[in-house]
């Protein structure tokens, strides 16, 4: 059990949390033939798209209102209403998901009444989907972002069943949180199949964030799950939700159209994956395939050929709720003592973190807390990178932005095969630290100097007396 | 003290532009702000351009009074470089929350100064105004003199929240809370004759180093650098150089112009990508040196620098031309360097097939007609759908250009290098110039290119096996192919010429009603294999494969 202790400090130094509208375009990205659309000033959604680019690596649609500071005074209906046409225009995307920003949230636009003028004046509209979600950027982190909106998409796309509509026993409706790659929900996916179950991932950035090059060029997403998909989820026997925050979204689906849901806290991890596969050959009703007999076989040997390295280790972790409950709890279950644990927004997962406190604050916090604790592992966001170097221990990089490195989109952590994989990238991690940092020395072991140097000032101290 | 409006009026009326002076009166009234296209834009903002002016200074703490977007999704996002503190890397803001904006932010503004200063001590605190607190009408001037007088310290504010324009605006904003709050604050230890300022160099790579060593020998001090590896006790006193330099960006015109007019510092634009261009920056700065009053020698000395570097660096590039011959070169930059490069690139053997002048002034074109002829592609805003179609039709083999047109020619399969602000590669002066050759020399001949050019087996129609595996595989996944006449067309619809967007079913049917017999044939009636050539042995694989099989063929023979 952990305290959660909120954010004390005027000034946050080296964020660990980024904006709420990110969160929301990023959910809309998973979408096929999407364009999420920022309204506010070009600069929310330019700062946007380099993190997106810098991440994965691909071209990234994302568009702006492009308030000005004259728009933003009188309203934003005009540039709302220009945007969306200019979109549809250009691009004939397949759906806008459309995000609030600061400046447009401070000024009080009512979007969903624009949006309800927009489509009484321009009826060539009436069949383009425009889902709208509140996200400001003084309000909470990317994580909520992610979350309300698809809890929204969910709201505006899936209808209810007709009555007495039967539905698809094998399919399964899968709502992952923003925590997971590309990567991560193709694992999944195909753990799924191999239970002939049929997935349907809302959002699917697998789809559309993979780095897979498309036939032609597209303007708007190339890939993900598409509106129609959406629109019948209700048929699923079941909805997966992965990760705390997805819970919002899975009742929403469950008050819709009825679908039950079971939401997995963690899918990192030999036992939570035990529940997960169990969980499958249950509403599946097949046996659990030799593959994954085999694989979770594998990850208990990592367990215990990696264990002699993170055993024991203290471990410095910043991310978001979900991210840092998933990797903290795993590398607790190795034996390594989560001492330093920052986080960015609420989540009622925090207080269950195997740490003695949760901070919701920023990198120097981390970076403090790591060194009060003498940290000697460290997990965050690539901006931790600077405080990893000074702190000189081993770094690991997880969640989103990763940017100094390629690959963040296969990057991959669920599964028994992709806890098998962390667990040995990380023991390497540490093993390579030991090699670098802490070879034995003719003076490792000998006594600390203190006592004797304490000793001499005395004898200093005495002798500058009988001068004095 | 001018209000925000008055400053952004004044600023976009820059006498020192080239392009503003060449406009009309009325014109010159609604300044450069382009009027912004909701949904059809991707530019930075005002904040974004003043950041980025600024951030390279190394020893300031750049604090952002903003909700979490301003800062927690852009910092330390720059590869500028430091000789020194990395405090400038630290990201620091406000952080605003709801309560804040509803009670105002300026307690907490002057809270997170306070916070600041006693941790990390830095020279100067720059504070960075943003939309919604300009929204609430925080006042940060007022803020940053308190703060400035109870710290002991400079406390500059930046006013230049985002939706005030486009980030060339904000860079000229930034200038201007240079000009008002610090230039000329301070005096140097000592000065020389040889003393300059650089303006508008955000040491990208660290690539000011590349040419730093020349300025060294000659004896020419860098007094400040506006603003990368910059000091703030530097660009305090910078106002005792003797010249100054405008380096590759007219963003911070009005910053030299006005130094030129209050403390007759004499400046002219140039630029650093490209030998000649080296070559004319580094003469200039000698002149102008000599003029204000240093020894004339500095001319010679000059003069036996570019000498010998040119000819090491054209040494350098020489052996490229061989390998770089009838190999094609799309240009997607700005300003300068629409032309800046393109002589280096032309002396290396390689052609420039195209260059883009959106950001160019009329001087920039003329350049352009001058080193490449009246009939060069110039080009004024290619939607990337136009260079997809560009590079994949190989009308280019190699684009340079911004990080963000770099998937459009990756996707495309295309060679690409960066030469904008991300890039990882320092290209400046002659090293830099040298370095960019080797760099277009590793992307253009990487091996990665042929084999991400050839189709996936199961595309291969060359590959008989596969392609009966193929068709099962197609019949088992779609589930409606017993049906032969659609797996016919599911044979015939695969593409054989990638780059031209020719499928096997047209290449079968012209060989068949032509009667033809050979490539180049093939090549001439259906303008396959006119590209890249990659697709050169699967037609021979085809035309191989009918010339027994064909009907027409065998009745051929049988005649």
């Amino acid at each position: 059990m952990a305290i959660v202790l909120a954010p004390r400090k005027a000034c946050t130094v080296n964020p660990l949390k980024m904006s709420q509208p990110i969160g929301g375009a990023f959910a809309f990205l998973g979408l096929r033939g999407a364009m999420p659309l920022l309204h506010g000033p070009q600069g929310c959604t330019s700062f946007g798209l380099t993190l997106f680019v810098r991440h994965f690596r691909e071209a990234v649609p994302l568009q702006t209102t492009a308030m000005s500071e004259v728009a933003t005074v009188l309203g934003g209906y005009e540039n709302l209403e220009q945007a969306i046409l200019n979109i549809d225009n250009r691009t004939k995307p397949e759906i806008i998901g459309i995000c609030s920003t600061g400046v447009t949230e401070t000024k009080g636009d009512d979007v969903e009444g624009f949006i309800k003028l927009i489509r009484a004046k321009h009826p060539q509209l009436a069949k383009l989907p425009l889902v709208y979600v509140s996200t400001p950027d003084f309000q909470h982190a990317l994580q909520d972002g992610w979350e309300r909106t698809v809890a929204r998409i969910i709201e505006v796309l899936v209808p209810a069943p007709e009555a007495g509509s039967e539905r698809d026993p094998a399919r399964v409706n899968v709502l992952p949180g923003c925590h997971l790659t590309p990567g991560d929900l193709d694992e999944i996916r195909t753990i799924l199949e191999d239970f002939g179950l049929k997935p349907s991932f809302l959002p699917d950035v697998a789809g559309s964030l993979d780095g897979h090059i498309p036939d032609a060029f597209t303007a708007t997403t190339i890939g993900g799950i598409g509106v129609g998909e959406i629109a019948s989820m209700g048929q699923a026997s079941w909805t997966i939700a992965i990760g705390e925050q997805m819970r919002s979204a899975a009742e929403a689906m469950r008050t819709k159209t009825g679908v039950p849901f079971r939401l997995f806290e963690r899918l990192c991890g030999l036992i939570p994956n035990d529940q997960f596969i169990s969980f499958l050959s249950n509403i599946s009703a097949q046996p659990v395939p030799t593959k994954y007999r085999r694989q979770r076989a594998q990850l208990a040997d990592a367990m215990l050929d990696s264990h002699f390295h993170i055993g024991g280790r203290r471990l410095a972790i910043g991310a978001e709720p979900d991210l840092l409950f998933d990797l903290s709890s795993m590398l607790h279950e190795m034996g390594a003592r989560v001492t330093a644990a920052v986080t960015t927004t609420q989540s009622p997962l925090l207080e269950r973190v195997n740490a003695e406190e949760v901070l919701i604050g920023d990198l120097e916090d981390l970076e403090e807390l790591a060194k009060a604790h003498a940290c000697d592992l460290m997990i965050s966001h690539s901006h931790g990178w600077q405080s990893a170097a000074r702190l000189n221990i081993p770094f690991h990089r997880a969640g989103f932005p990763m940017f100094d490195r390629v690959g963040a989109a296969h990057q991959l952590s669920v599964g028994y095969r992709g806890t098998r994989d962390l667990i040995f990238d990380l023991a390497n991690l540490v093993i390579a630290d030991r090699e670098e940092n802490h070879r034995p020395t003719p003076d490792s072991w000998r006594s600390p100097k203190p006592a004797l140097g304490s000793g001499t000032r005395r004898w200093m101290d005495a002798k500058e007396r009988s001068f004095a | 003290m001018s209000s925000l409006s008055a400053t952004v009026q004044e600023v976009l009326n820059e006498p020192g532009c080239a392009k503003n002076a060449n406009k009309t009166q009325e014109q010159r009234k609604k300044g450069c702000i382009k009027q912004l296209q909701p949904g059809g834009v991707a530019g930075g903002c005002a904040f974004d351009g003043a950041k980025i002016a600024l951030q390279p200074f190394t020893d300031v703490a750049h604090l952002v009074h903003g909700p979490i977007a301003c800062e927690g999704n852009s910092w330390d996002n720059r590869g500028s470089a430091s000789s020194g503190s990395n405090l400038w890397r630290t990201g620091f803001t406000t952080d605003m929350s709801e309560t804040d904006i509803v009670f105002g932010g300026e307690k907490r503004l002057y809270k997170a100064i306070k916070q600041i200063v006693e941790k990390y001590c830095p020279e100067a605190v720059f504070v960075y105004q943003t939309c919604v607190p300009a929204m609430i009408g925080d006042d940060i001037n007022a803020v940053c003199k308190a703060a400035a007088r109870r710290f002991g310290r400079p406390v500059i504010p930046i006013n230049s929240p985002g939706f005030v324009g486009s980030k060339n605006l904000g860079t000229k904003l930034a200038g201007e809370a240079l000009l008002e709050h610090v230039i000329g604050t301070q005096e140097p230890a000592c000065t020389t004759p040889y003393d300059i300022n650089l303006i508008g160099e955000y040491n990208l790579s660290g690539e000011l180093w590349q040419v730093k060593p020349l300025f060294d020998e000659l004896g020419i001090r860098i007094l400040s650098t506006i603003s990368g590896d910059g000091k703030y006790r530097d660009i305090a006193s910078s106002h005792r150089a003797r010249a100054a330099m405008m380096v590759c960006s007219k963003a911070m015109i009005n910053v030299a112009r006005k130094m030129e007019q209050r403390y007759g510092i004499p400046f002219f634009e140039g630029s650093f990508y490209g030998i000649q261009d080296s070559s004319n920056s580094l003469r200039k700065i000698a002149r102008l040196l000599v003029e204000q009053g240093a020894p004339d020698d500095l001319i010679e000395r000059t003069d036996a620098v570019v000498a010998r570097e040119e000819e090491r660096a054209w040494a350098a590039i020489e052996p490229y031309r061989f390998r770089f011959r009838g190999k094609k070169v799309l240009l997607i930059t700005g300003g300068v360097k629409s032309w800046s490069v393109v002589a280096a690139l032309q002396e290396a053997g390689l052609e420039v097939v195209g260059t883009s002048v959106k950001k160019s002034t009329k001087e920039d074109k003329e350049r352009i007609k001058e080193l490449m002829g009246h009939d060069t592609h110039m080009i004024e805003d290619m939607p990337p759908r136009e260079m997809y179609k560009m590079l994949k039709n190989a009308k280019a083999d190699i684009m340079l250009s911004g990080g963000k047109s770099q998937f459009v020619a990756l996707k495309a399969a295309m060679p690409w290098l960066d030469i904008n602000q991300e890039r990882c590669h320092a290209y400046m002066g002659y090293v830099g110039m040298v370095k960019l050759i080797e760099e277009i020399d590793k992307a253009l001949f990487n091996p990665i290119w042929q084999q991400l050019r050839r189709p996936a087996p199961w595309d291969d129609v060359a590959d008989d096996q596969q392609g009966k595996a193929g068709a099962k595989v197609g019949t088992q996944t779609t589930g409606f192919t017993a049906d032969p006449i659609v797996a016919a067309r599911i044979r015939r619809a695969k593409k054989i010429c990638l780059c031209k967007a020719v499928d096997l079913g047209t290449i079968e049917d012209t060989i068949r009603s032509h009667g033809l017999t050979s490539l180049d044939a093939v090549r001439h009636q259906t303008s396959a294999s006119s590209g890249c050539g990659d697709c050169k042995s699967r037609i021979e694989d085809i035309l191989a494969a009918m010339l027994v099989s064909s009907p027409s063929a065998l009745l051929q023979v049988a005649e």
